[in-house]
């Protein structure tokens, strides 16, 4: 699965702003934690804004702060916000991705394309912000004990 | 090991946890089985009660088998029985479908009125903990990908997909 560059920034932003609820970023700081354009991580940020996922914080000093429900919103109510995974058994032959001829060849070919794309959402639609970020913190504390580990053994 | 209420060795984070919510998770007995078969037919609308038996002749105190139970009181008062909050089934498999030795987790159930309280997880790190005394150093679990309740329940434990992928096809 190859996210599109809006949807990977709207992830960036929203996952870097729930970190920490109470801290503001503005675009130039998270797209300098990225290394990514600060204009379209801006269009992004006002996409995520009217979402209700971040709130804008005006003035001197303001930016972006989290004001979504990290244990309620998903990976895939983040990317359905900049582009779609088709659902074909609910989209019918009409589904976003685009669909293989009408012949034997094609219809076999599209049911394993509708398999990935099940899978994937499956997969996006089971992980909350909240899961995303505690993994994070699971990894980084598996790690650190994996290096304390080492350091013991030296 | 017949009827023995062998009290769980659950880490010290997940005993702490477990008094902070007032709930304790021990081996099932016999008398738990009518309490998880109605949680299950709730659950899934479908009543077993002659399957949960049988769970319990199974896992009820088998070596790497698991069927344990939180019990607790809501009301914080010291006197009358706990109440039966939730269950979880679990063993240590080896070999099938070629698969090393790992922790499976077959089903796992929370009363309704109990749910958002911690208690699947205390339910879950027990039981990891029990297979880690085992001897595995994974834990897998199956799941419907409709079933999006439980799929972000495990998902929050920190588990990823793991290289089985089931496949299946009608017999015709």
């Amino acid at each position: 699965v190859k996210l599109q560059k809006a949807t990977r920034y709207g992830l960036y932003a929203v996952l870097e702003l729930a970190r920490d609820p109470a801290r503001q970023l503005s675009a130039a700081d998270i797209a300098e934690i990225y290394d990514i354009s600060a204009n379209h991580l801006a269009k992004v940020l006002r996409d995520l804004g009217r979402a209700g996922l971040v709130d804008a914080v005006r003035g001197a000093g303001g930016g972006y702060r989290f004001s979504g429900n990290a244990k309620r919103t998903t990976l895939l109510d983040v990317i359905g916000l900049f582009e779609e995974i088709s659902d074909d058994r609910a989209a019918g032959r009409s589904g976003a991705r685009d669909r293989e001829p009408a012949t034997a060849i094609g219809e076999s070919l599209d049911l394993v394309l509708a398999e990935i794309d099940d899978i994937a959402r499956a997969t996006f639609g089971s992980i909350t912000l909240d899961t995303m970020l505690k993994n994070m913190r699971r990894r980084g504390e598996r790690a650190r004990r994996l290096r304390e580990g080492q350091t013991a053994a030296e | 090991m017949a009827d023995a209420d062998r009290t769980a060795t659950a880490t010290a984070a997940a005993a702490d946890r477990g008094a902070a919510l007032n709930v304790r998770v021990r081996d099932a007995r016999a008398g738990d089985v009518a309490a998880v078969a109605a949680l299950d037919a709730a659950n899934t609308g479908l009543a077993k009660p002659d399957y949960w038996a049988g769970v319990f002749e199974r896992f009820g105190g088998a070596a790497g088998r698991f069927f344990l139970i939180a019990e607790g009181r809501t009301d914080g008062a010291p006197g009358g029985a706990p109440q039966f909050m939730g269950f979880i089934v679990g063993e240590v498999r080896s070999w099938e479908f070629g698969a090393p030795p790992g922790g499976w987790v077959l089903t796992l159930g929370v009363e309704p009125a109990q749910r958002v309280r911690g208690i699947g997880t205390l339910l879950f790190d027990v039981l990891c903990e029990r297979l880690k005394g085992a001897g595995v150093s994974t834990v897998h679990t199956l799941l419907d990908r409709a079933d999006t309740l439980n799929m972000a329940f495990f998902r929050a434990q920190g588990l990823m997909a793991g290289s089985v992928i089931e496949l299946e096809r009608p017999l015709d």
